[in-house]
C-alpha cells in the first residue's frame, strides 16, 4: 500500500519537474536534489532525511510535456518515485522507460493527496475511494527495454551481439 | 498498399518495402544532433561500452552534429567544463559537424542544421532536443530523443524500438494578411489541437499556404509542432525545398522528393483557412492557451524577446526592424534580439537592420537559446511579464516561476515594444 505524496493537474512540463536553470547538471546521480525545485513543499519531502521509500505522484494528462531533458526522468528515478498519470508526453515516457523510472498510464485515475493506493499488474486500486482503475499496458517494444533493465543494458547486449564476440559481460 | 510520407521514409530507413502504422522498427539514422547535453550523451555512451572489451567509438563520426547553443559563451564553470569535455570527445572521435562558439559559423542548432545543408528530404534525423521537429520543414522525419537514446544511436547507428507513428494531415489554404506569419498559423493550430492533441503522431503540412511558404516560415511551423505533442512535423519537400538547399545551404548532392500517396490513410484531417487569420498569442502557462491578439491587447509587458530557434531568422529580424525603424522602444520595456545563427547575424548587420533596432533601443545579443528557457541571460523578475517569439510559456520557463510569458510573432513583439503593451501590429500604421 502506498500513500499519494502529491497530486498534479494536467500538462506538467519538464520545466516544473526539473527547471532549466539546473540543466548544466547532467549526471543522473547529481540530479535528484533539484526535483520539482519550484514546488518547495514537494522538493522538501523528496529530499528530506526521513525519505519516503516510494514517493507516489499522481498526475493528469500530458505529464512531462516540453523539453527532451533526460534529467526530468533521472531526477525522479533518483528518488524512486512512481508516477501514475492519465497519460504522458512521448519523450518523457520514453526517457522514463530507458532509465527505469516507473511510469503507469491510468487514463481514468482518480486520487487525492494522502489517498491509499495499491498497484497490481493491471489495475490501480484507490482504497480511500474504494475504486479501481485500469492500467494501459505498455507496447511490447517498450516493455522489452524495461525487462532488460533499461536501455543501456538492452543496447549493450545488441552491441556485443553485432560488434564483438570477445566480450566480458 | 498506400503509405504516408513518414511511412515511406521509415520504410527506406529500415530497408523494407513498406511499414505499417504501429510496427516496431529500428530505422537507420542519417543525422544525430546534440548540443551541450552531449556531455550527458557521452556519459551514457561510455556506460553502454563499459564491461565489454569493445572500444567506445561512435558508429559514424560524419553523421553526428554537435552545436553549442544553450549557454554560449559559458555562464558558469560547470558549463565551461562540460563544453571542454565535449570538445575533447569530438576530437577523439573525429566528429566533423561541430559548431563551437564562433561568430562565423556558430548559432542555434535548429538553424545551423538546415543552413549548412545537413538536413535532407527523406532522411531520418534525431536530436537531443525536443524542437528537433524543426527539420521536418525540409521533408525529413526528425524528432527529439533523450540522452540515453542518443547514446544508443551513437553506438549502433539506428534508433531502437520505435513505433511507426500515425499522421494527422493539416491542410492550410489561403494567404496571410499584412503582419500575419507562419507563427500565427502554428499558434492557432496548437490552440485547436491542444498541447497533447498530436501526442505520438506526426503533423504533415499541406495546402496552398504551405506551398507558397518559404523554408524559414516552414521551419517555424515544424519547430512548434512538438507543442501539440507531435513526434514530428513535416512539410513534403518541393521546389522551394530544392531552392533553399541549392541557393541558401549550398547543397549539391542528389535530392529525394517524396510525398504521401494520395490514398494514404491519415489519422485525421484538420483544415485551416488562413485568409482571415488574426495575430495569435499563446497566454500563460500553456502553449495551447491561444487567443487572438484582440483579446489580450493592452496587457502590460516588461521584457520582449525576439529570437530563438522558432523566430530568430532573418525575416523575423527584418519585420521587427521595419516596424521599429524611426520609433523608440518604450521606457517600460527591455527589448532583446537574439539572431538564430552567426550567418543570420551577419546578414542582418549587412542589411543595416541592427542600426534600426539599436537606434530604437533594442539590445542585440549573440546567437543562443539562453533566455527562451531561462538558463542564460534575460531572466525575469518576480511578477514580471514577457512577450517572446520563442516556443514555450510554461510556468518558470524564463527562469522565474512567479513571472509570465506570452508568445507571439516577431511583428506583434516589435509593435508591442513601442507601446509597452501587447499590440496588434496592423493598427500602428508602421
Amino acid at each position: 500500500m502506498l500513500k499519494v505524496t502529491y497530486k498534479f493537474e494536467d500538462d506538467i512540463s519538464t520545466d516544473i519537474i526539473y527547471p532549466g536553470r539546473y540543466m548544466a547538471t547532467v549526471l543522473p546521480s547529481e540530479t535528484p536534489q533539484y526535483a520539482f525545485d519550484d514546488i518547495t513543499e514537494l522538493n522538501k519531502i523528496l529530499n528530506s532525511s526521513e525519505k519516503l521509500e516510494i514517493p507516489l505522484v499522481i498526475a493528469g494528462k500530458n505529464f512531462g510535456c516540453g523539453s527532451s531533458r533526460e534529467q526530468a526522468a533521472s531526477t525522479l528515478k533518483g528518488h524512486n518515485v512512481i508516477v501514475i498519470a492519465r497519460d504522458f508526453a512521448r519523450i518523457f515516457l520514453q526517457n522514463s522507460i530507458n532509465l527505469g523510472l516507473r511510469t503507469i498510464i491510468c487514463p481514468d485515475i482518480e486520487a487525492q493527496q494522502d489517498d491509499e493506493i495499491e498497484i497490481t499488474e493491471s489495475k490501480v486500486i484507490n482504497n480511500s475511494l474504494k475504486k479501481e482503475f485500469n492500467i494501459t499496458p505498455l507496447p511490447a517494444a517498450r516493455q522489452a527495454i524495461i525487462d532488460a533493465g533499461g536501455l543501456i543494458p538492452y543496447a549493450r547486449e545488441v552491441l556485443v551481439r553485432e560488434r564483438g564476440n570477445n566480450c566480458k559481460i | 498498399m498506400p503509405q504516408t510520407l513518414v511511412q515511406k521514409i521509415l520504410s527506406k530507413a529500415c530497408g523494407k518495402v513498406k511499414v505499417e502504422v504501429g510496427d516496431v522498427v529500428e530505422p537507420q539514422v542519417n543525422l544525430a544532433m546534440s548540443h551541450e547535453n552531449a556531455a550527458l550523451v557521452i556519459n551514457q555512451f561510455q556506460e553502454i561500452f563499459s564491461g565489454t572489451s569493445l572500444e567506445a567509438y561512435v558508429w559514424n563520426p560524419d553523421k553526428i552534429a554537435i552545436i553549442f547553443d544553450h549557454r554560449v559563451p559559458a555562464e558558469s564553470k560547470k558549463t565551461a567544463t562540460n563544453q571542454k569535455k565535449v570538445r575533447t570527445f569530438i576530437e577523439k572521435q573525429g566528429i566533423t559537424k561541430f559548431h563551437d562558439i564562433r561568430g562565423d559559423e556558430g548559432g542555434i542548432c535548429h538553424q545551423i542544421l538546415p543552413e549548412n545543408g545537413y538536413v535532407l528530404p527523406c532522411s531520418v534525423i534525431v536530436g537531443t532536443d525536443s524542437h528537433t521537429t524543426t527539420h521536418g520543414a525540409l521533408g525529413a522525419f526528425s524528432f527529439g530523443v533523450g540522452a540515453t537514446e542518443m547514446a544508443t544511436v551513437w553506438a549502433l547507428g539506428r534508433i531502437m524500438n520505435i513505433e511507426v507513428p500515425a499522421t494527422i494531415k493539416v491542410i492550410a489554404n489561403g494567404d496571410f494578411g499584412k503582419y500575419i506569419t507562419s507563427k500565427d498559423l502554428i499558434l492557432y493550430l496548437i490552440g485547436k489541437l491542444t498541447a497533447e492533441g498530436a501526442n505520438f503522431k506526426v503533423l504533415e503540412y499541406t495546402g496552398s499556404t504551405f506551398e507558397k511558404m518559404n523554408t524559414s516560415a516552414r521551419l517555424t511551423v515544424c519547430n512548434m509542432s512538438v507543442e501539440a505533442g507531435a513526434t514530428s512535423g513535416i512539410v513534403p519537400a518541393d521546389t522551394e525545398t530544392v531552392r533553399y538547399l541549392r541557393d541558401e545551404a549550398w547543397y549539391k548532392g542528389k535530392l529525394d522528393l517524396v510525398q504521401s500517396d494520395s490514398d494514404a490513410k491519415f489519422d485525421r484531417i484538420v483544415e485551416i483557412d488562413t485568409d482571415s487569420l488574426e495575430p495569435q498569442i499563446a497566454c500563460p502557462h500553456t502553449v495551447d492557451n491561444v487567443k487572438p491578439v484582440s483579446q489580450v491587447e493592452g496587457t502590460k509587458i516588461d521584457q520582449i524577446v525576439i529570437g530563438s530557434c522558432t523566430n530568430g531568422r532573418l525575416e523575423d529580424i527584418e519585420i521587427a526592424a521595419d516596424i521599429l525603424r524611426g520609433h523608440k522602444v518604450s521606457r517600460n520595456v527591455r527589448l532583446l534580439v537574439f539572431p538564430a545563427s552567426a550567418r543570420i547575424y551577419k546578414q542582418a548587420m549587412d542589411r543595416g537592420l541592427f542600426s534600426s533596432l539599436l537606434e530604437a533601443g533594442a539590445v542585440i545579443m549573440n546567437s543562443g537559446c539562453g533566455p527562451c528557457l531561462g538558463i542564460h541571460q534575460g531572466a525575469l523578475g518576480d511578477g514580471e511579464r514577457a512577450l517572446a517569439t520563442t516556443n514555450r510559456n510554461f510556468k518558470g520557463r524564463m527562469g522565474n516561476p512567479s513571472s509570465e510569458v506570452y508568445l507571439s510573432s516577431a511583428a506583434v513583439a516589435a509593435a508591442s515594444a513601442i507601446t509597452g503593451v501587447i499590440t496588434d501590429p496592423r493598427k500602428g500604421g508602421y
